[in-house]
């Protein structure tokens, strides 16, 4: 079954959900390795986006629903997670712009314009202790679940399940990019916020494909 | 959301400043100091995010470099990570002919913003100035500073001379901008105290206050004139007393 702006309507309501509800933990890991910012920023930020969705024209494409998610995330989220994640939104955007209905290799697109955009932005390699270390596992897993012939609900969760791990690698890792990396070997131990809201948010679209 | 446009609009023919800082109060201080020796030159400050919180704003980043552009171009210092990365995507959000001229230059905030604001207010260009705010970058690593009071190194030739500071405040900004403008114009090289006299932020990290007493020198076999013109600056107290 392919994925309409239904689904991008349940991702996008479902990530401010799911941001809210874990404010305090990625305050908490935030503290701990950065600036304690990362869960409020989310939190405004994707607020802000649940208010803009009933500005969205009835004929949106799931491409129109990501773009607005961008520009809402750029202007209202004010520390990194608001420039790389604004960028992931609009280059996913970009990647399935016009098309109203997503196949699995317009989903994998998404996640690879998207993953290619936090690299674009944020410039960290794998293993720097990033949003990197979830987008880009998960990339390779959606990859290879298309390659599989799974459909989109199975690509999502191959890379929600492949993000989720790749948070938790993230912990043993010293920071090379970000505040943390002012840590040195002092952030060994923590999961990476930015990596950790990033599973979240692969996940509530794994969930919004399943329910579709 | 409520735009806060910063109160300043692009200087006709000078290249513009923008300064992004997780701080308000960094930013709005850094458009303060800057100006002391940039009076006529555009300057904004986007501190802090749109509530007044610390973080940084795109909305603030995107009108500060409106509010400063005149057309010749326009140079962005910013101080934390994701200061880059917001003045980054504010900069892709332009149109393709304001980018072009907008320039995000990765330097030490303070002392990039005034080496920049120093050279935009004499006129120079894009680039010039992007190179200025770029000299900041080795500005304070000199590991051996020469003492204040001589200890010079030797000059085998050329020509070296000592002067005392006698304005009452020093080689402070503006008399350290006076003496770097008259040393760029000199065809030869001179150091201060075995520094670069063309650098406003070597000459400014020296601290030199009233009565210490500076050696001013050259290798140069035709430079007497230069030093000579340079302590007579010195000595003359740059209108101050």
């Amino acid at each position: 079954m392919t994925l309409n702006t239904d689904w991008a309507v349940r991702w996008i309501k479902g990530s401010a959900a799911v941001v809210s509800e874990h404010r305090v933990e990625l305050i908490t890991l935030d503290r701990e390795i950065g600036d304690g910012d990362h869960g409020e920023n989310l939190d405004r930020g994707f607020s802000a986006v649940l208010l803009k969705l009933d500005d969205l024209p009835t004929d949106a494409t799931p491409g129109d629903a990501l773009k607005m998610v961008a520009t809402t995330l750029i202007s209202t989220v004010g520390g990194a997670a608001g420039p790389l994640y604004g960028t992931a939104y609009l280059k996913a955007a970009g990647a399935i712009a016009g098309q109203a209905e997503l196949d699995g290799a317009a989903v994998v697109a998404l996640l690879t314009a998207a993953r290619d955009g936090v690299v674009l932005r944020g410039k960290a390699a794998p293993g720097d202790k990033t949003m990197v270390d979830a987008w880009s596992p998960a990339v390779d897993a959606a990859a290879e679940a298309l390659a599989a012939g799974l459909d989109e609900a199975a690509i999502l969760d191959a890379a929600a399940t492949a993000a989720e791990a790749g948070a938790r690698a993230t912990e043993p890792l010293v920071a090379r990019k970000g505040r943390a990396s002012y840590l040195g070997e002092r952030a060994i131990g923590h999961r990476d916020p930015g990596a950790q809201s990033s599973a979240l948010l692969l996940r509530v679209a794994a969930d919004a494909a399943a329910g579709a | 959301m409520q735009r806060q446009a910063p109160e300043v609009t692009g200087v006709s023919g000078k290249v513009g400043l923008v300064f992004v800082s997780h701080s308000a109060k960094i930013a709005e201080g850094l458009v303060e100091l800057a100006a002391q020796m940039a009076a006529g030159t555009a300057l904004a400050a986007a501190g802090g995010t749109d509530d007044g919180g610390v973080g940084t704003s795109f909305d603030r980043v995107a009108a500060a470099i409106a509010a400063v552009d005149s057309g010749v171009g326009v140079v962005v210092l910013c101080d934390l990570g994701s200061a880059i990365l917001t003045a980054e995507t504010a900069k892709d959000f332009l149109d393709d002919a304001v980018r072009e001229r907008v320039v995000i230059v990765d330097a030490p905030l303070v002392e990039g913003a005034v080496a920049a604001a120093v050279e935009a207010e004499g006129g120079g260009d894009l680039a010039a100035v992007v190179s200025a705010a770029r000299s900041a970058i080795g500005a304070f690593a000199t590991e051996d500073r020469p003492s204040v009071d001589g200890g010079a190194a030797r000059v085998p030739e050329g020509y070296s001379r000592s002067v005392t500071i006698v304005n009452r405040d020093g080689l402070h900004a503006r008399p350290a901008a006076e003496f770097v403008k008259m040393a760029n114009t000199l065809d030869v090289p001179v150091t201060v105290n075995g520094k670069d006299a063309r650098s406003l932020l070597g000459i400014m990290s020296m601290g030199l206050v009233k009565g210490n007493t500076i050696e001013l020198a050259t290798t140069s076999p035709n430079g007497r004139s230069a030093v000579d013109a340079l302590a007579g600056l010195v000595e003359s107290g740059f209108g101050e007393h």
